[in-house]
Parts: C-alpha cells; structure tokens; sequence
C-alpha cells in the first residue's frame, strides 16, 4: 500500500479580485508531494506559484478544488483551523525572512516554539540544528544586526523549531547574493536529508531548483 | 491635566479658607447686595459698621477691611493694623514690620519671592508707590496689606469698607448671634467664618464645579481620541509584524490579548507620568508663581484619572485591535 503524499491538490483554483477585474491565480492544479521529498515549483513572475504556497501553506482558502496537508482536508476548514495547520504542520521561509524587528534571533524562534504550545526552551537536539544553520552564536542580536543571510537561517530555524510536517519557503535566495544564496539552499538540502524535512520550494531560478530532488514548473497559473 | 485642573481648583481655594481662618474671627459680614463668594471690587459699608457692630452682644472685637482687586489674582487689602494684630494674634515678620507711613505696605513671604521683593523696595500698585515695610509668614487673610485710611483715599473710598470681621466671647455662640444679627440688620449677609471657609470647596463652587466636569470631559474625549489615533497607527505600522504572527499560527484571541496588555501597560506608565507631572507643575508653582495658584496632591482622584486613562485606551484599542485580528495574513505580509 502506498503512502498518503503529505501534499496533495486536485483541480486546484483560486480567484481572486484586483480592483474590477477578477484574476485566475490558479486555474486546475494537481500536485502530490510525498513525504521527505524535496520539491521545487519553478515559474515565472505571475505564474501564480507564490499563490500556490499561500494555499497550500493556509494563509488563503482555495476558491475550489482540494487540498489535503498531511492527510488534512484544507478546502472546508475555517480561519481557526486553518490557523492551528499553520501553528502545528507547516513551516514557513519567506523571502523578506519576515523576522519580528524588535524580538532577538533566539526570541523569534522561541515565540514560535510558545505559540505552538511547546514552552520556550529549545532543547539539545535543536542545539545541533542551529550549529547546523551556523546561527548558534548570534542568537542574542536582533535581525537588525544580522546579515540578510543570517537572517534566513534565523527564519529557516523558526520554520523548524516546531518539527512541522512540511517547510514552505517562498523565494528563500530572492534578497540573498550568490555566497549565501548557496549556503541556505545546502542548508534546506540538508534538513532534508538530515532531518527528512518535507520541502516545497517557490523559485524562479533554475540553479537554486536543482537543489531539489524534483521540479516542477507554472506557467499561467497551471503545473506544466 | 485633569490632576493638575482639581489640584489648582482645589489648592487655590484651601489656601484661600486657610487664610481667611487666620484673620482669627468668627463672624463675617459682608455689603448688602453681595453673595458669600462674589468679590468685592466696591466699598459700599460705612466705616461706622464695626463700631456698632463692637457693642452687640458676646462682640469684643469688630474690624473693617478694605479690599482692591489687582490684575490677575491678586488683589490688595486695607487693614486697620492695630485691631486687626488684636483680632488675629498679628503678623509674623520674617523681615521688618507694619507700615509706618500710608505708603507703607507689607506681603507675605510667597508674594515676595514671587516678585522678588525686599524690604525696602518700591513697588507701584494701583498707580502709586508703596515700599516694601514688611514681609510675613503666609496665611493671615491676604497677601498684599496696606493701612484702611491709605488704601480708603487712594482708591476714593473714604470712610468706606468691603466687609467687617466680628469676635466673639464664645466662638461656639457664633451661629446664634449670627442668627440675631440677620434679624437685626436685615439685608446684610452675614456668615460665620466655618460656614465661609467651608464654601471655598470645588464642590460648593456651582460654576467650578461644572467648569472641572467640562475640563474633564474634553480630557477624556481628548484622551480617547489620542489613544485611538495612537493605538490605531501602532496596529497599522505593525500590520506586517501581525501578519507574521498570523502566519506562524497565533490565535486572534492571542494577537488581541497581546494588543490589549500592551495598551493597558501604556495607560499605567501614562497614569504614573501624568501624576509624576503634577508634581512638576506642583514644583513649577511653587518656585516660579507662588503668590499665584497654589495647587494641592489630590490623592483621591488618582484611581478616579487612572481609570479613565485605562478604560478610555482600551475601548480606543478595541477597533484597531479586531481590524488586525481579522486581517488577512497574506495582505499583512505584503504591506511595507
């Protein structure tokens, strides 16, 4: 019998609307991800792949089709449950990293680790996670004083801290010049490998998919 | 502001009862025509008054005063020095004495340093020159005092009185001889000093008394409204932080808990500044207007000020909280 994909879309659609006019983000994506698989979804600016990931990550509802995280069913979950799949089974990267300015590296990871009700320590075995990121001694600075690639591991250990089901990352190399653009893609690699971490990666750039065990592209809002 | 408006209302009108007590009689008896707390820029009594006055019944002691408001607060008082020494226990100089001359005046110690005053110096007041003969302890019925026939002449009142002070035999006789005296001299308001000095209160002051509520209405209407405005733009310049904690997961009720604990943290430190601040305009009085406006710690409107400022920035948090919780966590995201 074969394994339930941790991510799995059928005839996937989101609308929505811009001033008058209503735009077909995603028009009929079908998309399985297995577990331990890392996935990158390549396309261009308006393909509609960071739509993608706000679906699948339960940031916004779908319009129709279905959604399955997990096993879980997105496509009829209200705000709070969609909420509680963000707190328990999704990790997010962001491109901007999306650090909260004031809170210290080690504090944005903890508020994290507190929303998903799993106290603030963070125990041995993330220890080796964060020597992994490389961030283990500059924890106590605020984003403020971390280089933008500091930041991202910062934002990738956050991701993590809660062992999500699935990492999303949105464009995580997109305000990262090619030195540490290389280092945080490794770094996903390697939680992937290391941890088994389940990675869906947006990009448009080829030389940061081929990171990935496997790419798929977008184009006009469909898998290509 | 509103500690600072009923710490003055207040101070000013202790400091006046304070020194009205200090004058030492017990009945006073104001022109026909006047109320108990209208001032008296006029001098419509015959000097005559304290004389007849002296032979009623328990009366040992009846002096007249003269009084001529000045520009602002102040005002400058006609005393007879030497009944009025008997009627109060006299001045207490901290430098030189009672006047000498009709252009003598004396001041007390808080007018002095006010305007810096000496003995010896001249000061020019309703368009003459008085020196400067003595400077007293606060506290004995007015601030600026010159003698009754000076201030009588220079103002073209001669032989003429604002109100007469009465001494009893009994101070506990006070409200019966009060009754007798209205019944002798009708139209005459007469009062004994516990009654006067309990009027100078906020709340017996209709007009003030309504004057504070105003105030404290356009405070709170103020205050709600700054806090709102303040509340609202610290949730607008934060909506991508709200965004943030959306996207990890936070609950509404967290994000709204957190936004409400922030705002009741900034009432509090609000509510400690504002009191810290009426010490400072307390302090700013004191050295820089003391003959002015003397304001008072009003302890009882702590809680009163602290939960208008608590309650006001909550209800003003409420709408821009429930806006950020219902906020979509991709548009807050997006927002720079």
């Amino acid at each position: 019998m074969s394994e339930t994909p941790m991510i799995q879309t059928r005839q996937l659609t989101k609308t929505y609307r811009a001033g008058d006019i209503d735009v077909h983000a995603l028009r009929g994506v079908n998309l399985e991800v297995n577990k331990g698989e890392f996935i990158a979804v390549v396309g261009a600016s308006g393909s509609g792949k960071s739509t993608l990931f706000s679906v699948l990550g339960g940031l916004t509802p779908a319009t129709s089709g279905s959604v399955h995280i997990n096993g879980k069913d997105l496509s009829h979950m209200t705000n709070a449950e969609r909420t509680s799949l963000r707190r328990d089974t999704v990790g997010f990267v962001f491109q901007k990293y999306n650090l909260l300015p004031t809170l210290s590296a080690a504090d944005n990871i903890k508020l994290v680790k507190y929303i998903g009700g799993r106290g603030t320590e963070l125990d041995e075995s993330f220890q080796e996670v964060l020597a992994l990121l490389g961030i283990a001694d500059r924890l106590k600075h605020k984003p403020r004083a971390l280089s933008g690639g500091q930041q991202q591991r910062v934002a990738i250990a956050r991701s993590i801290v809660n062992h999500p089901a699935i990492l999303l990352a949105d464009e995580p190399t997109g305000n990262l010049d090619s030195q540490n653009s290389k280092a945080v893609l490794t770094l996903l690699r390697d939680l992937n490998e290391r941890l088994g971490q389940t990675i869906l990666m947006i990009t448009h750039d080829e030389e940061a998919a081929s990171y990935s065990h496997r790419r798929v592209h977008m184009r006009d809002g469909q898998l290509t | 502001m509103i500690l600072t408006l009923v710490g003055v209302s207040n101070g000013t009108l202790h400091e006046s009862a304070r020194r009205a007590r200090g004058t030492g009689a017990d009945i006073l008896v104001r022109p026909p025509g006047s109320s108990i707390l209208s001032s008296l820029s006029s001098s419509p009594m015959s000097d005559k008054l304290p004389g007849i006055f002296s032979k009623e019944p328990h009366v040992v002691l009846a002096t007249g005063t003269i009084i001529q408001p000045l520009e602002l607060f102040d005002s400058i008082t006609g005393l007879d020095m030497d009944q009025f020494a008997k009627m109060s226990g006299g001045f207490h100089f901290l430098a030189g004495g009672l006047p000498v001359q009709d252009t003598d005046m004396i001041v007390d110690e808080p007018y002095a340093r006010e305007k810096h005053l000496h003995v010896g110096d001249t000061v020019t007041l309703i368009s003459h020159p008085w020196r400067v003969a003595g400077i007293y302890e606060p506290g004995k019925l007015a601030r600026i005092c010159v003698k009754l026939t000076a201030l009588q002449n220079f103002t073209g009142n001669p032989h003429r009185l604002s109100q007469v002070y009465l001494r009893l035999d009994d101070p506990n006789t006070a409200q019966s001889v009060v009754d007798s005296l209205r019944a002798k001299y009708p139209g005459y308001p007469i009062f004994t000093m516990e009654y006067f000095t309990s009027m100078l209160s906020v709340s017996s002051l209709g007009l003030l008394r309504n004057f504070t509520y105003v105030v404290i209405g356009i405070a709170m209407i103020v205050g709600f409204i700054v806090v709102f405005m303040a509340m609202y733009t610290a949730v607008l310049e934060r909506t991508r932080e709200i965004g943030i904690l959306k996207a990890v997961g936070s609950s509404s009720v967290l994000i709204l808990s957190m936004l409400m604990r922030e705002t009741l943290a900034l009432a509090v430190l609000g509510t400690i500044l504002g009191i810290l601040m009426t010490y400072l305009t307390q302090w700013t009085m004191l050295h820089f207007a003391p003959g002015g406006l003397y304001q008072e710690t009003v302890y009882g409107w702590w809680p009163v000020t602290a939960a208008i400022a608590i309650v006001g920035s909550l209800i003003g948090a409420i709408v821009p909280g429930i806006k950020a919780v219902r906020q979509d966590a991709t548009e807050a995201l997006s927002y720079e």
